[in-house]
């Protein structure tokens, strides 16, 4: 096992956690403001990929289609906070768990619709489609180095407006204590479509990003929601610094479990075992981390509310 | 018949009960008073054992139950009211009852027998709901009854459990004359069966019931005596009474 | 117990009139159908009845089927042997996953228990011998022995029946029994079932692997139904189906799950089979689209009849 493979991995990790991140953000806080599952994050996600591919396609450019697909998903989201979302804060549990779970099933069926049911086609900017040589001889692909870096900008980002705006402090207001919030005037409507937008288009980014590597197709939100959600429940509804800590975790453990389980295991259980045994705990593996961290800290690692 | 010995716990940064020791003789009513946020509902919750203790021990009829899970303490005799309504609101009164009975008696992991068929179980709820005055309301949905009725079930269900000691939160919170009064009776009835350890702000309830009283401040234990002590203990006339006797 | 009986007469001639008009693919939709409501319905007892939102069911149902199919695969088709087998792997499966999850409440639960659905999903995928992700498929029905056969729908349709039937029996014993009760209470006031003696942990650990165990044999079911044992039946998105269904019938009632299954399926049914002139105009392949209109009528109930087809016919409170 050599070293390069490791920080290969590393890399991958780091870069697939960062995305992460930037659904369990704006899952996170959803979540920890309006107190409201919403299984639909996934959809959003969805959506913004496929928006995305559009764009590049109308526009024949990388740059140019992700501003208009973050925009344009966000827009969406926001629609849909307005005309549906809205109802269902006050439900319970098991309402707001169907009622977005519909909005899935109805959100994969009208993408089916516009775009077809094959995958679709997104592919990295040209200028970054070669290998880059880091420090030390490796070669490692330039479009991951650049997910990694967009996903270093926006947790600095999110972390600035949380922590030191006016926007970020309601947003924490509210996310502690909602009925205090709202007590002390903060327009709680529009605060929280503003949350929701932002979320849609960190899930659209997202989306975009991965999009060249995972493949854009119907039903891709769902995979994805589910760690989105491991995260979000690791690091502890409504904190932004528990979905960062969470997706890297879930991030590192994931790509690092898939990698080298097989082999580890094949190092002291015959080959037709390894290779069955390998893959199967790899893949449960973030569910075991899930559990270990609920055992320890039944409410996640850095829950927002006291 | 209860004993607290250095019962600690907190919260974060925040000592809620603060190494708090406290004896409950059998047969007494023992009125426990302290101003708001004192910690009286927080030890109550130690003792009924739906919060755990961090230092101290809780020993009761004998028997160390710091460990004892909340189910098991009311099956050793130890039942709880609470200070904000908590009933089964979809259920009616004879039925919030029952169900007491059938907590107690016996195990609920019977399928397949008909709970209708146990006419004990109604026999026994209706005794209790004579007791806590509303017999007249059996059939009624526990959701429609009065403030002072949800009130006297709450104690109902504690009742029901045939407790050897009934910790009241603030059975009498949010009444109005009337009904604290019917209150009243019910504990003076009830006092003569079963020891209790009473939480209340109504003064002239505790100095009437009580015949000890304990005083928590900033959860710890700053008296504990007769009421006639206690009323002239110039600590507690700082710390609380004060205003309350003048009024 | 009398409004049934008469249901339960037609559903019993039912497939012989079926025979006579030579509808027999309508019989083997039944047996789906019941099927479903049998897996519903054990949802239903956890849920409705006792109050924990499980999101994992699919987890017990799907066990179940994999458990018909690989003994099938390693020669046991026995279904003395297999069948009860289905039952006991999903109880044990429930059983493991209560006992972790309902230490958790609220969100947690929701989320635990997906969770460990996704684990038995991957775990079961990841057996390549048994199919894998392209799933199972068996060379028949499970075997009564006796020299009698399941092959033929309208055996097959009764023996589904009869299962469906006592397990509803059974569900309203249960209902109006102790424990029945005291998973109501449970259900209404946790923290004061608890404080008055009822060791909560306990009993809504039983309530889950009983509710685990029926799911398991409906999945041994389902298994049987097609000869097939595919891996979606451990996804998600099953467990999300099958909350569904429970939601459109009723929660927390008898019937709940067996009309919400019927529901479901006949409104998937009919889109796929009966073509709507004016709708096949407008969109041509809306048909395929089937799940639109799930996801809309789901939605509509969810927010317009939170009580389900149940609370919509029904003039009391549910029971």
């Amino acid at each position: 096992m050599s070293a390069t493979l490791f920080l290969e991995q590393g890399l991958n990790g780091l870069q697939f956690g960062l995305m992460l991140f930037l659904l369990a953000a704006g899952l996170t806080l959803v979540f920890g403001i309006m107190d409201m599952i919403n299984l639909a994050h996934g959809s959003l996600y969805m959506v913004g990929a496929y928006l995305m591919a559009s764009f590049v396609q109308a526009t024949g450019s990388f740059w140019l289609a992700l501003p208009l697909a973050l925009a344009a998903t966000g827009v969406v989201g926001a629609l849909l906070e307005l005309t549906l979302l809205r109802r269902l804060y006050a439900r319970d549990h098991l309402t707001q768990v169907l009622a977005t779970f519909a909005i899935i099933l109805i959100a994969n069926e009208a993408v089916r619709l516009v775009w077809g049911s094959q995958p679709i086609l997104l592919n990295a900017p040209p200028s970054l489609t070669g290998p880059v040589t880091l420090p030390g001889g490796m070669q490692y692909a330039s479009y991951r180095l650049l997910i990694i870096g967009v996903g270093v900008a926006v947790a600095v980002l999110l972390y600035f407006l949380v922590a030191k705006t006016r926007v970020g402090m309601l947003v924490r207001a509210g996310a502690s204590n909602r009925e205090m919030a709202r007590a002390m005037g903060v327009d709680i409507g529009r605060l929280f479509t503003g949350v929701f937008a932002l979320g849609a288009a960190l899930c659209a980014l997202a989306g975009a990003m991965l999009g060249p590597i995972l493949a854009v197709q119907v039903g891709m939100g769902e995979n994805i929601l589910i760690l989105a959600f491991v995260v979000i429940v690791i690091g502890g509804i409504g904190s932004i610094r528990g979905a960062l800590v969470g997706s890297l975790l879930v991030g590192i453990v994931d790509t690092g479990g898939r990698a080298f389980l097989p082999l580890l295991f094949g190092t002291f259980l015959p080959p037709q075992m390894a290779s069955a045994a390998g893959p199967a705990i790899a893949s449960v593996l973030i569910y075991l981390l899930m559990a270990v961290v609920l055992y320890f800290r039944p409410q996640g690692l850095f829950p927002a509310r006291g | 018949m209860l004993e607290l010995r250095n019962v600690s716990k907190r919260f974060g940064g925040v000592v809620a009960t603060d190494d708090v020791t406290l004896e409950v003789e059998p047969g007494e009513v023992h009125a426990l008073i302290g101003p708001n946020g004192a910690g009286k509902t927080t030890l109550i919750a130690q003792i009924s054992g739906m919060l755990p203790v961090d230092t101290g021990r809780i020993v009761f009829g004998g028997e160390d139950i710091t460990h004892l899970k909340a189910h098991a303490r009311v099956r050793a005799g130890l039942a709880r009211s609470y200070q904000v309504t908590s009933i089964f609101r979809r259920f009616t009164v004879l039925e919030n009852l029952a169900l007491a009975v059938q907590a107690r008696s016996g195990s609920s992991f019977s399928f397949w027998r008909p709970l209708a068929a146990e006419t004990a179980l109604v026999d026994e709820a209706r005794a209790v709901s004579e007791e806590v005055g509303l017999s007249e309301k059996l059939e009624t949905p526990a959701s429609n009854l009065s403030h002072g009725e949800q009130r006297a079930l709450e104690v109902g269900l504690a009742l029901a459990t045939r407790p050897r000691l009934l910790l009241l939160d603030e059975p009498m919170a949010g009444m109005g004359p009337q009904e604290s009064r019917r209150m009243l009776e019910l504990i003076e009835r009830l006092r003569r069966t079963v020891t209790l350890l009473l939480v209340e702000h109504d003064m002239d309830a505790v100095f009437r019931l009580a015949s000890r009283i304990s005083v928590l401040v900033d959860g710890r234990l700053i008296a504990t005596g007769a009421p006639q002590a206690i009323r002239l203990d110039p600590q507690v006339r700082r710390a609380y009474l004060g205003d309350e006797l003048a009024a | 117990m009398s409004r049934v009986l008469p249901i339960f007469l037609l559903l019993a001639a039912f497939p012989l009139a079926m025979q006579a008009m030579d509808g027999l693919f309508y019989v083997s939709l039944a047996s789906r159908m019941l099927i479903y409501a049998i897996a519903a319905t054990s949802l239903n007892l956890a849920l409705g009845y006792g109050g924990m939102v499980s999101f994992g069911h699919a987890a017990f149902f799907g066990a179940g089927a994999y458990t018909v199919g690989i003994l099938a695969a390693e020669g046991v088709t026995s279904l003395w042997l297999a069948w009860p087998a289905a039952v006991t792997v999903a109880a044990l499966a429930a059983l493991f996953i209560g006992a972790v999850s309902l230490r958790t409440r609220g969100v947690y639960f929701i989320m635990i228990t997906l969770a460990f659905a996704q684990m038995v999903y991957y775990l079961f995928v990841s057996l390549k011998t048994y199919g894998g992700e392209d799933g199972l498929a068996l060379r028949g029905r499970s075997d009564p022995g006796f020299g009698l056969s399941l092959s033929g729908d309208l055996a097959w349709y009764y023996v589904v029946l009869a299962l469906f039937g006592s397990l509803a029996y059974g569900l309203h014993r249960l209902a109006g029994s102790r424990f029945g009760r005291a998973i109501e209470a449970i259900r209404e006031n946790s923290a004061r079932a608890e404080a008055i003696g009822f060791p909560v942990y306990r009993y809504q650990l039983a309530c889950f692997v009983i509710s685990g165990a029926a799911a398991g044999l409906a999945g041994a079911l389902i298994a049987n139904q097609s000869s097939y044992v595919s891996p979606s039946l451990l996804h998600w998105i099953q467990s999300g189906t099958l909350m569904i269904m429970v939601i459109l019938g009723g929660v927390g009632t008898l019937w709940g799950g067996a009309l919400g299954a019927l529901a479901l399926l006949g409104l998937e049914h009919l889109i796929a089979d009966y073509q709507i002139g004016w709708l096949a105009r407008l969109a041509p392949n809306y048909q395929d689209h089937a799940g639109l209109a799930v996801g809309a009528v789901l939605l509509a109930v969810v927010l317009a009849a939170p009580r389900g087809l149940v609370g919509m016919f029904a003039r009391r409170k549910s029971a």
